[in-house]
Order: C-alpha cells, then structure tokens, then sequence
C-alpha cells in the first residue's frame, strides 16, 4: 500500500527530519505531542498535531495507547517511531500492524532478535560475521561463566543480557574482580530489567566503533558504507563521519559485506546499522549489535552517498522494493556530523534547558543543521539533551574538519550553554585531525582539556544554578 | 517554630524515590538534617539529587511523585 498519512510517533530533531522526508514524498503529517512540546519545531511544521499527555515521556511518547489512539482519530495510516522511545519496541510494531497501520521500520520479530543481545549475537554468528570471543549463549551461573574466562582471558566485560545503551556493563581485569563482579551483575540485572541473564566477551582495549548502514526490503538488502564514531563519552557518541578514516579498502569490503550478510540471514525491511569493534592494529573487526531503527547519525551517511535513508525507509514500508543496486551506491568526499546539545562542557556537561533568546545557523556550501530549535524557544527539560545537529560534507577529510571549523564559528545558540566549544577544540586537536583515536580516547582528553572547553566568548549565565 | 520551603533546583521531573520499587526518600512527619535527600529532579535524562538544605521535619510534600516541576518551584514544606 501507499502511505497517505504519516504520524510521527516521536520529537525534537528527528521529528522535524521525518517531516520534510514526508513532505518531500507528498504525504501528509500527524505529529504527536506532549504538553511540554506543544510550541515545538516539529508540530509547527506538521500539517496536523495531536495532543497524547503530559510531559513525561512515559506518559505520552512511551504510551501505546494514546499514539494507536492518535492515529486513528486522525485517520493517519503509517506511524514512524523515529530513534529512541517506541522505536525498538517489538510489542508496539505487532501493536500498529495489528491496528491495520504500517509501522515505518522492521518486522517486530527481527526488533525483538536484535533486540536480545544473545539471540542477536548468535544470529551474526550464524550469519558469518566475526564476533568477540566469549559466551555462545546467556550464561544463567556464575560457575558456568568462570569456566568461560578462562577460555577468553582477560579483561572482560559482564553484560546484562537484556541491557542497552552501556547500562549495566562491568570490567574485570582479574579473576578476584571477576568473582566479585559477577554476582554484583546478576543482581542488578534482575533488579532493572526482570532478567539475570548475563553474557560475558573479552574486553577489546583500543577499539574503534565502525558501523555499517543497511537498506533492505524484507527481500535484498544493501549496504551503504560505515560510519566511525570512535569519539564517545560516557558510551554516548558526540562527534560520527563518514567514510571511517581508519579502514583499508580490504577491510572495509569485508566488513560491509558481512553487515549486508547478517540482515539477509534475517530478511531485513527498512534503515538498520549493524556495529562493530575495530582494532586497528590487527585489522580484526568484530559485530556489536543491531540497531533496528534509523540513527541520529544517519545524515553522515546520506552525504556522502546522496541517498536520503529516511525517504528510503518510508518508501519501503510503503511496499515499494528496493531502488538502488549495491553497484549504483558510492561514496564522495567526506561529511561529519557533532552533536549541538544543551549540555555545558565547561561545568561537567551539566544539562542546561532554557530559552534560545537568539539562533544563527551556519551556511554556505556542504553544510546541514537538522536541529529542532528557533528563535524564541524554550528547550524543556523532560527528554534528551540533543538540540541539533551540524553536518559539514567535503571533498576530504581535513576539508571536512575546515569546514567544520568555520561552521561551527557562524552557529549561536543564544541564552543556553551548548557543547560548540567541545567541537571547536576537537576540530583543532592533532589527534582528531590525524583520526588518531578509539571508544576510550575522547574521556581522557576532556579530563586533560578542561581550560580549552570554556566558550571562546563570554555569553549570559547559564539559565539554571549549579 | 518557623515554616520553610524547601525548592527544586533545577526544571524537571521530580521523584520522591530513588527507583520506582524502592520506598520514599522521606515522609510527612520525618525528621531531617541539611544534608539529607528528599527527592531526586530528573532534568535531560540526568538525575540529580534535591537536599533537605536545612535541619528540621517534614510538614508535607508541594509536589507529588513524577510531577513536572520548574526551577524554584517548592516542593515540600518544613518545620525549622
């Protein structure tokens, strides 16, 4: 079927980026919203909006009910999850398809594999794609993964089976930690996810984070190419690119056609991102996880291949094959994308709502800002600290990093602290110039360059106390 | 005996537990010190903990569990 209607189960940047991509595609626009987001970008833009609740999250953009119920008393026929909140819920995919509705993504059984790290992993293993030695399967005893790590070695990270987003994570670095540990994870396990189920896999110091971004139909897949996004803090990325600066031709061949392997062995529909670890050194790579939904870093991907992945995903949750062969996708020049959040760099990243009392928005040739933000607006401070989005595409890499540079030095985000000053010191560090680093390097660097993250000019006092 | 307020902190979500199956940091009735924690603010997916900031006991709670709170807004009231 054709989409006609398209609610927009989601806010902030993601939101306004899934409106144009509809718009683009003459479909119409439901954009959901809580009371806290009612003078939004995104439902300023939409060509309806639907109140579903109060502003927290789990009682409006995580309440099932009140999105399948928005759709219907507007008659819309798709809903896109965008990232985060619905995005990776499988009993709200089957709930929307079970409404008669098209949910904008994969099928809730592949959601649900990838969603199982274990399943998931044995899944790529199945699939031939390299994955860190360690458990097969979820290991339900703390005798069973002992038996284990003397197989691996250390360090070894514990994880909790039904985990995400870094949580929950532990590192041993020996056998006494280890036993001491283990316990400690199991029962944290149980008490924030309803499961004790643990996987254990060697530690890989020095990795790099290269993902690779897949289309499919639920029929072919292909890929179209990776991204690196080895500049972390705390396990959440700040600085992505692509082509990654670190991957041979060689490699990066393998590597994509092991991502294209795993999401035909499951018979992939839509935009997905299988992660990887890298390790530069051995040239080895190993699979991460699946992300079963479109990323924040997509643009990165989209600039460098000049396919738009959120009109692709929509296109095919619409019916519609695949449009492009493997042979027809290439990669030119080079794009980064940093993350603008309302977070100050210079007082520990402390998160920092307020009012935007002026905005200037960079320009010029080879420069993208995806930000929900305008002259006027009030960033609440119920959801994530994502404000937007500046994308830099050029010919090569150190271009790119100019052009970043400059573009970061034309953006103003009047009346709130942003994280422009952390990008404008790592667009000058030698070591982010020479793509010298790895997941560990950025937290580090900041811990050593604290003096450098203050803003270069002085602006009013963050809106709240410390 | 003077009656204060005490303020949330920061805008957000304010919580009187620290996990939704754990009981209340505190109670109408409780006696507090300055330093102990009252509540937490949710504020951009971080949690930050709202102290007592003065010795006494607890009259009431201005603000329910998981209500939207701005910056300044009180959220109990204490018997100094």
């Amino acid at each position: 079927m054709t989409i006609k209607k398209l609610l927009i189960a989601n806010r902030g940047e993601i939101a306004v980026r899934i409106n144009r991509a509809a718009r683009e595609l003459g479909i119409a626009t439901v954009q959901v919203y809580s009371k806290a987001d009612k003078d939004s970008l995104a439902v300023r833009l939409a060509d309806e909006a639907i109140d579903i609740g109060p502003p927290q999250a789990s009682k409006s953009y995580l309440n099932q009910d009140a999105i399948l119920a928005a759709a219907n008393a507007t008659g819309a026929d798709a809903i896109h999850p965008g990232y985060g909140f619905l995005a990776e819920n499988a009993s709200f995919a089957a709930a929307v398809e079970d409404a008669g509705l098209v949910f904008v993504g994969p099928t809730a059984q592949s959601i649900r594999l990838m969603g199982d790290k274990v399943a998931a992993r044995e899944a790529a293993a199945a699939a031939g794609v390299p994955t860190v030695p360690g458990s097969r399967g979820r290991l339900d005893s703390p005798e069973a993964a002992f038996a284990l790590v003397e197989t691996t070695g250390f360090p070894v990270m514990i994880k909790a089976a039904a985990g995400g987003g870094g949580r929950g994570i532990r590192i041993a670095r020996t056998a006494e930690e280890f036993h001491h540990l283990m316990p400690q994870a199991q029962a944290e396990a149980l008490a924030a996810f309803g499961d004790g189920g643990l996987y254990v896999e060697k530690l890989v110091e020095g990795a790099r984070h290269i993902e690779v971004q897949v289309l499919g139909d639920g029929r072919d897949v292909i890929h179209c190419f990776e991204r690196e996004c080895s500049l972390q803090r705390r396990r959440q990325k700040v600085w992505e690119e692509a082509p990654s600066p670190s991957l041979t031709p060689a490699v990066r061949g393998l590597l994509c056609a092991s991502a294209v392997a795993l999401a035909k062995a499951v018979n992939y529909r839509g935009a997905g991102t299988i992660e990887y670890l890298y390790d530069d050194r051995s040239h080895e790579f190993y699979f991460l996880e699946m992300n079963t939904r479109i990323q924040v870093e997509h643009p990165v991907t989209e600039m460098v291949t000049g396919i738009d992945l959120v009109v692709e995903m929509i296109r095919i949750a619409g019916g519609a094959p695949l449009r492009l062969r493997q042979d027809q996708i290439r990669v030119e020049g080079h794009a980064i994308e940093v993350r603008i959040n309302a977070e100050d760099p210079a007082k520990n990243f402390l998160p920092n709502p307020g009012t935007v009392s002026a905005l200037s928005i960079p320009g010029g040739d080879g420069v993208r800002f995806d930000s929900m933000l305008y002259a006027g607006y009030t960033v609440p401070p119920f959801y994530d600290s994502l404000l937007g989005k500046l994308i830099v595409h050029d010919r090569d890499r150190p271009s790119a990093i100019a052009r970043l540079g400059r573009a970061l030095a034309e953006l103003e985000v009047e009346g709130l602290a942003t994280t422009k000053s952390l990008h404008q010191a790592l667009a000058r560090d030698p070591d982010v110039q020479a793509g010298r680093f790895h997941t560990a390097w950025l937290e580090p660097w900041l811990a050593a360059h604290a003096d450098a993250l203050a803003p270069a000019t002085p602006k009013l006092a963050p809106t709240i106390a410390p | 005996m003077a009656t204060q307020q005490i303020f949330s902190p920061l805008p957000g979500i304010f919580y009187r537990k620290p996990a939704p199956d754990k009981p209340d940091y505190k109670s109408a009735g409780d006696t507090i010190t300055e330093d102990d924690t009252i509540g937490l603010i949710e504020v951009m997916k971080s949690f930050n903990e709202v102290k007592a900031g003065a010795a006494g006991k607890i009259v009431r709670f201005l603000a329910e569990n998981e209500e939207a709170v701005m910056a300044g807004q009180p959220i109990a009231e204490i018997d100094v």
